[in-house]
């Protein structure tokens, strides 16, 4: 275990950040924190560094226990999440700062830099003072910054942030692949469970300071824990039910009953591409209008107006789209494959489940 | 079409008339009341001075009670100015970097000296340590002389000079933030390194700019110190006590060459000033032209 955190608390006077937080990130691994905003995230972060003292609980870096261990001597990188660079150094002087703080030779600095410099495609910048660096320019000069001296743990500030999109995704597939090649153990803050999804190995994922879930972002994906995992991690439709007749309904959508009570209420959610739709207004067991399209690239996000009047999210391929003739204000028939059954917020989740419909028989047909 | 463009056109050109107009009106005032208020006295000064001669000039300077004014007011300013530096750089810092109770109540009193005529801080020292003060007595007994004497001045100069670093440092660290300190931090670097290589060099103009204003009203302080000094002359008449005694005795050339020293040093500071901008600005500009070989 590179890193390990045990029952970590953290509290601003009368404010929790951080309540009993238990995870460990393996040698080598890329791993992200990921929680909305005020979630906590950062604050693990930072006491991970040793830029904050935990209130409670115990940090492990290689094995040994960090708690006492100043910041000067914990051997991390860390990478702020507006860069902080020193305005008054360029950019060798700034990755060389660490270097001549813990007395390396100048050769051995003078190589380091050059080698880094080379590494992060900053040749020709090593003159340049940060405000002469573009956001993209400086964030490598950061990331090149905390690594010169070989720290055993990286540790990025929401990397992301403060670079606007095009250059965000850029950004994202460079730091897979540094961190593919250097292999050191990263850890980041995000916000942005895309991101989160496309860059981790693994995804420790908090709310309200406290851990909901660690796992690889199929498992998050595929098993959220509870459900608060499974909104914050990709699109979730939701509805209400109620038990009637044997069968629990939310509008004309029937579900079953689960052993449940007449009267009685609960909770379900379904992915969108758990959602199947047809041009054919009989294929598919429901009918609905389709209201809108929203482009996402490849994949459509379209809504569904039931009669009733609930509306549900569905996500299909451009191809499938166009296939099936699809367009705004047209009448279609769907159905839902999958759901889950939802509890409170943060109680563990059962599986999902499949639900099979037989099409209705079209009457008349033979007549 | 064609005649809306026009139309679009034209009324962008008579906007950029019309400031055009006012710029030059603006630039007008400030350029004729820097003239009027500021240059023309100060030249003033210097021919003043020059009146009867660089021969007169010299001698004037070299009075005995002229020089032994020139050098305690240095060694005030000496004194004075690095100990508002510590001070100012120690709270600024405090105030921009940590919260703590009481933090509100420093700012102001920070800005008390401004708040207070120099007069009546000198003689606030005065009821303090003069011979009928509340430390007085004790003063005696111990033979220690402070009212009427170096001591009681430079007290009065740091009083007065006391909010100048601070109120200078306080907004540029303000805006700093402590990020690059944390920064460093992680990089290593002990808090006194810290300090140096990254928080002092962040704050320099900030800190220069200070030093200049702190130390132009230490060697300029009048009212205070002139409630303090006793002017006992040649032994505690500073720069701006001398220029006055001689101005009394109806000797005006003598006067004036005192003060054109004064007004050197605003000069000297000013120039000093443009001379550092000016390396940092060559110095990123040769950053820049290297890179720019590199890219094409």
């Amino acid at each position: 275990m590179s890193i390990e955190l045990r029952n970590v608390t953290k509290t601003f006077g009368e404010i929790t950040a951080v309540n009993q937080v238990s995870f460990s990130v393996r040698e080598g691994e890329l791993m992200a924190l990921l929680s909305p905003s005020g979630g906590g995230k950062t604050t693990v972060l930072r006491m991970i560094a040793g830029l904050e003292m935990p209130t409670g609980g115990d940090i492990f870096i290689r094995g040994r226990r960090v708690n006492e261990v100043s910041v000067q001597r914990r051997n991390i990188g860390f990478v702020f999440q507006n860069y902080a660079l020193f305005k008054n150094m360029n950019v060798s002087h700034n990755i060389a700062f660490g270097l001549k703080i813990k007395k390396w030779k100048r050769a051995d600095i003078r190589g380091r830099i050059a080698e880094l410099v080379g590494l992060f495609g900053l040749e020709g910048l090593e003159r340049r003072y940060p405000h002469q660096l573009s956001g993209g320019q400086r964030q490598r000069v950061a990331i090149a910054r905390a690594l010169a001296s070989k720290p055993s743990v990286l540790l990025l500030d929401e990397p992301f942030g403060a670079v606007d999109a095009k250059i965000r995704e850029e950004l994202r597939e460079w730091l897979v692949r540094l961190h593919h090649d250097l292999n050191v153990t990263t850890i980041f803050v995000t916000h942005d469970q895309e991101e989160a999804l496309e860059v981790a190995n693994r995804i420790v994922i908090l709310s309200r300071g406290a851990l909901e879930q660690v796992g690889t972002p199929r498992e998050v994906y595929d098993q959220p824990a509870n459900e608060f995992v499974a909104r914050f991690i990709g699109a979730m439709n939701i509805l209400e039910l109620e038990v009637r007749d044997g069968a629990a309904w939310a509008g004309e959508l029937e579900f079953p009953a689960h052993g449940l009570a007449q009267g009685q209420k609960l909770r379900i959610g379904f992915r969108p591409y758990a959602v199947h739709i047809s041009s054919d207004p009989t294929h598919y067991r429901y009918q609905a209008v389709l209201r809108h399209t929203f482009f996402l690239g490849v994949l459509l996000r379209v809504e569904l107006e039931l009669p009733s009047g609930l509306t549900i999210r569905a996500r299909m391929t451009k191809e499938e789209y166009a296939q099936q003739g699809l367009a705004d204000g047209k009448e279609v028939s769907f159905q839902i494959r999958h759901y889950r059954l939802l509890g409170k917020e943060t109680a563990p989740l059962p599986p999902e489940r499949e639900l099979t419909y037989q099409a209705p028989p079209v009457l008349g047909e033979n007549i | 079409m064609k005649s809306s463009h026009k139309w679009v056109e034209q009324a962008s050109l008579r906007g950029t008339e019309e400031s055009a107009l006012a710029k030059g009106l603006l630039v007008a005032i400030a350029l004729g009341f820097c003239l009027v208020f500021l240059l023309v006295p100060l030249a003033n000064v210097f021919a003043q001075a020059l009146a009867k001669g660089w021969r007169y000039y010299w001698d004037a300077l070299a009075h005995p009670d002229s020089w032994a004014a020139i050098r305690l007011t240095l060694l005030v300013a000496g004194i004075s100015v690095p100990l508002n530096v510590l001070f100012g750089l120690a709270a600024a810092w405090a105030i921009a970097k940590f919260d703590f109770p009481g933090k509100s109540l420093l700012i102001t009193l920070i800005d008390l000296p401004f708040s207070v005529s120099p007069v009546v801080a000198g003689l606030m020292f005065v009821v303090l340590f003069g011979r009928q003060g509340f430390l007085g007595p004790w003063l005696e007994e111990h033979e220690l002389k402070v009212i009427f004497a170096v001591p009681g001045i430079v007290l009065a100069t740091v009083f007065i000079t006391f909010p100048f670093v601070a109120r200078e440092l306080l907004p540029v660290m303000q805006a700093t933030g402590s990020e690059q300190e944390q920064a460093a931090l992680t990089l290593g670097a002990n808090g006194w390194q810290t300090f140096w290589h990254v928080t002092l060099p962040s704050v320099k103009w900030g800190l220069l700019y200070g030093i200049i204003l702190c130390n132009a009203r230490a060697m300029g302080e009048f009212g205070a110190v002139w409630v303090v000094s006793g002017h006992i002359t040649g032994q505690t008449d500073t720069m701006p006590l001398r220029v006055e005694e001689l101005y009394n005795e109806y000797n005006g050339a003598g006067a004036f060459a005192v003060a054109s020293l004064l007004a050197l040093l605003a000069l000297l500071t000013l120039a000093l000033k443009t001379l550092l901008e000016w390396r940092q600005a060559r110095q990123y500009a040769r950053a820049e032209k290297k890179v720019d070989g590199f890219e094409s």
